[in-house]
């Protein structure tokens, strides 16, 4: 049965709010002051003062005990991992607790978008208090009806327990529960770590059901009485627009409702312009676009490809930056007086994301209200490209959340879902628009590729004594792309006293966005390969001298260069010890050091702190002498704070971010001509396959006294260059360009 | 349009549609079975994975026209009665094999066929079958995992082939 909540007014003063149940029982709704303590040292700036809904829990008469999940779910495991932490604290089995997804509601649960490795730590604190208050009030409501004290009373199972052996069930507490006042947090006392019985435990995925079974559960699932299918064709060339298309013909074609043209609001990645096909079926919709005739105004951008500005890179490498990022000490007078100078050059090309799930969305408009349904890690971008773009009030947009067929950062991007919401602002009907996967390759928000010219030299003992680095990277109007903007303190950066980035950008009409883990998915690649040449050029032991770099200091403040000084800004205070520590753990885990490997079979390692992670990374591997790669074993050591959430889930999230950090090494690459994507299909872009997936993935978790972040992202960074450095160490081939189906990877 | 009456998960379905609607298109769109999912459309994922005649089979390549009344599976009729899952479906339960679970309908209409054809695959013979299936977000270890897992299990017994 359905039971609509009633809401009532309450004490601001208060973290919780009630809402009683229509027919008894109790909701609650948590007003927790937002950012929380985890996120301090990230985001102290920004943290509000303001109380902010955060999460929803519903406590039935009968028992059933509800959950609502509020951040988006796209495979990074929150809609199960966050819940446990109530539930832990709430004393009910897992098995036993409904969850549901929240749609998109700021003023009930706060900030909801997935990004960044943030749903974890922004929520874990939260969370906490939220499942042990409730469970504060289930005990108080019990220990009033015995008359005796809260403190002879406990919560175990779903149910409050007399030292007497007394009894009452949640559900039967529930409507006596909701009449309580809301317990200071003072009040609450948190259950610990020690006790946790849940959390740390492996457990499946709240969705895995409806996945086995085919349960409609992604936004591409959605259906809707009346509901009419969309396609929409864009101009290859990226910022092109539409002269013309044969509109009366397609409007005769079988199927077809309706055809227009949508002129777009002259933003990259927001309303694109082109041509929609409204039919009564997806393969209607899509046989029709087949007969499109598109006359496009191509634009300045169909002059521009990534051959031309590695050209043009490749001419001003030596000459100085267009900005200096960092310079510290006289790298130029080192280098010169170095015992051995070594010069190399990276490139890595643009990539796409590649979800399974194409984009889509599903929209209705319908008196004057815009529902939508859509897959999409940050809703708020979504609903506020609606407002801005389509003239819709707040208020008249509801956001629905579907799971995500893949984020990966594509759907922070919201151009789908403002394409659907244009297109149902013209259908008298539910409208479900969905992309096809050349939609998808050929007009996604890519990863920015980028060009490294790199010096460095070592003194007579292989100590790394100067630094310089000219990085080409590609923006578009005016700024680089989303993770193309290399930090002045990233990694050696202010490790080493002569050290000197610099950064020139190519302005692009280029589409760009945020690529799981930005910038550090690429510039770890490149840094840790630079230093494994320079500890073969100085004789070092690959995981000596990167702990001679590390140093004996425990703390690296942001923006601080060696020996102190003036700070330069631009990255993330640097936790020493922690990495020092993971990067032991994990060469110990893989027994560095200890091997002999066969020629054509090496090891390599690399480490990287990103996202509030710290992750050391070891690469064995196999390359035969045809040139075939073969990871045979790939250890992770994490340190992601005190306390693993869903072990199974942590574990998922490294073993994906290693296979994706593999693929994108070994195969992914998209050529932009003439403004246009080359690749369109996983045929000229291909995925990893099960042949290709390491034979061994081992993940090790190094429990720290410090706060619980997340995972989506921070074990990604280490992969490609621990490979690489591994590669090196099999076969002497040292790889400087991406991906590696460019390389001839053969020896003999 | 013409009319086709497909044998779907043992009942008989009709529909009306073009004669070169993928199969795809007619469960997702027509039939309500939206457990077979669109990837690519040149059946280079695997992702819309059913069988035909017990045979895995790429509906988004499959049209309409040319399955007369060969008998389809989908994941929604791949276990034997709705009460117990197909043993496949079970190991991925146990090994929550899936991160964004886009792709596992198809893996496991993949694996499916696979051990009732060969129910104790090596790791060759799982990697050689499954070649076909992409799972962007990595789980292939689990992938092997579970399909080992699941040939320990009550034997395939074959749902509603």
């Amino acid at each position: 049965m359905n039971t609509p909540l009633l809401s009532r007014p309450v004490d601001r003063r208060d973290f919780l709010k009630f809402t009683g149940l229509a027919g008894g029982g109790f909701a609650l709704a948590f007003y927790i002051r937002s950012g929380g303590d985890a996120a301090a040292a990230a985001s102290a700036a920004s943290a509000s003062a303001d109380f902010s809904p955060n999460a929803f829990v519903r406590i039935t008469t009968a028992g059933k005990v509800t959950i609502v999940s509020k951040q988006p779910e796209m495979g990074q495991g929150v809609k199960t991992s966050l819940p446990m932490i109530i539930a832990e604290q709430l004393e009910v089995p897992f098995k036993d607790i409904a969850i549901e997804q929240g749609d998109f509601d700021l003023n009930k649960y706060g900030n909801q978008g997935a990004g960044g490795s943030n749903s974890t730590p922004n929520n874990y604190d939260n969370f906490h208090l939220v499942g042990a208050t409730v469970r504060t009030m289930l005990v108080d409501a019990a220990a009033q009806t015995w008359g005796v004290p809260a403190s002879e009373c406990r919560a175990e199972k779903a149910t409050v327990v007399h030292r007497s052996g007394k009894k009452l069930t949640y559900g039967q507490l529930a409507t006596k529960a909701a009449t309580l006042p809301v317990p200071e947090k003072s009040a609450v006392t948190l259950k610990q770590p020690k006790d946790f019985k849940l959390l740390g435990t492996r457990v499946a995925q709240y969705d895995t059901p409806a996945i086995v079974t085919g349960t409609p559960l992604f936004g591409i699932d959605v259906k809707l009485p009346g509901m009419l299918y969309a396609v929409y064709e864009k101009c290859p060339a990226f910022g092109g627009k539409v002269v013309s298309a044969n509109l009366d013909q397609i409007k005769t074609l079988p199927g077809v409702k309706d055809a227009f043209i949508l002129a777009g609001n002259d933003k990259l990645k927001e309303l694109v312009p082109g041509v929609a096909i409204i039919a009564d079926s997806t393969w209607s919709a899509m046989s029709a676009r087949k007969q499109l005739k598109i006359v496009w105004d191509e634009g300045k951008v169909a002059t521009e490809s990534w051959d031309g500005f590695v050209a043009q890179a490749t001419a001003k490498a030596a000459q100085p930056g267009a900005r200096v990022l960092r310079k510290d000490g006289d790298p130029d007078a080192a280098l010169a007086g170095a015992a051995k100078v070594v010069e190399a050059n990276y490139i890595y090309p643009f990539i796409s994301h590649a979800n399974l799930e194409p984009q889509n969305t599903t929209a209705h408009w319908n008196d004057g209200v815009m529902e939508i349904w859509s897959p999409t890690q940050i809703p708020s971008i979504g609903t506020g490209m609606v407002n801005r773009v389509l003239g819709i009030p707040p208020e008249k947009i509801i956001l629905h959340l579907n799971r995500a067929g893949g984020g990966f950062g594509r759907r922070i991007g919201a151009d789908y879902l403002i394409e659907a919401a244009a297109i149902a602002q013209k259908v008298n009907a539910p409208v479900k628009l969905t992309w096809s996967r050349e939609d998808d390759m050929k007009h996604d928000q890519y990863r920015p590729g980028g060009l490294h010219f790199l010096k460095g030299g070592i003194d007579a003992k292989g100590k790394i004594v100067a630094w310089k680095n000219h990085f080409f990277t590609f923006g578009e109007g005016g700024s680089p792309g989303s993770g193309g903007s290399l930090s002045a303190d990233e990694f050696p950066g202010r490790w080493i006293a002569n050290y000197q980035a610099d950064q020139t950008m190519f302005d692009t009409g280029w589409p760009m966005g945020p690529w799981r883990a930005p910038g550090s998915c690429v510039f770890p690649w490149v840094f840790h390969s630079f230093i494994d040449e320079l500890a073969h050029a100085g004789g070092r032991d690959p995981l000596e001298l990167r702990l001679e770099i590390l140093g004996d200091k425990d703390e690296m403040p942001a923006g601080t260069p060696p020996g102190g000084g003036k700070a330069k800004g631009g990255g993330a205070p640097y936790n020493v010890a922690r990495m020092r520590n993971v990067l032991k753990f994990a060469a110990e885990k893989a027994g560095w050091g200890q091997k002999k490997f066969a020629k054509g079979s090496g090891a390599g390692l690399a480490f990287h702190f990103s996202h509030r992670g710290y992750f050391a990374q070891v690469a064995e591997v196999t390359v035969t002498k045809d040139g075939e790669l073969k990871v045979d074993r790939f250890v992770t050591g994490a340190d992601i704070g005190a306390q693993v959430v869903n072990l199974s889930g942590a574990e998922n999230q490294v073993e994906g971010s290693v296979l994706d950090g593999l693929c994108v090494l070994k195969s992914q690459e998209i050529n932009i001509e003439r403004g246009r994507v080359v690749q369109g299909n996983f045929n000229d872009y291909p995925l990893m396959r099960i042949t290709e997936a390491p034979a061994k993935v081992e993940t090790y978790f190094l429990s720290t006294n410090y706060p619980t972040t997340g995972l989506g992202e921070p074990a990604l960074p280490p992969v490609a260059p621990a490979i690489c450095n591994a590669i090196f160490a099999a076969t002497g081939k040292r790889i400087r360009q991406m991906p590696l189906s460019r390389i001839d990877l053969r020896w003999s | 349009m013409p009319k086709y009456t497909l044998q779907v998960n043992g009942q008989s379905r009709s529909v009306d549609v073009a004669a070169d609607t993928p199969l795809l298109w007619v469960l997702r769109d027509h039939l309500e079975l939206v457990g077979t999912k669109f990837g690519c459309g040149i059946g280079q994922c695997g992702a819309c994975t059913i069988h035909v005649n017990g045979v895995p089979s790429r509906s988004c390549m499959t049209p309409v026209s040319t399955v007369g009344r060969m008998k389809i599976t989908t994941i929604e009729g791949l276990a034997a009665d709705a009460t117990k899952l197909h043993p496949v479906q079970q190991a991925w339960s146990e090994l929550d094999v899936a991160q964004c679970g886009y792709c596992q309908a198809g893996q496991i209409m993949t694996a499916a066929a696979l051990l009732k054809d060969n129910p104790k695959p090596t790791d060759e013979d799982i990697d050689g079958a499954m070649a076909g299936n992409l799972c962007r977000c990595g789980t292939y270890m689990r992938i092997r995992a579970g399909i080992k897992l699941a040939a320990t299990l009550t034997p395939v017994t074959g749902g509603a082939q």
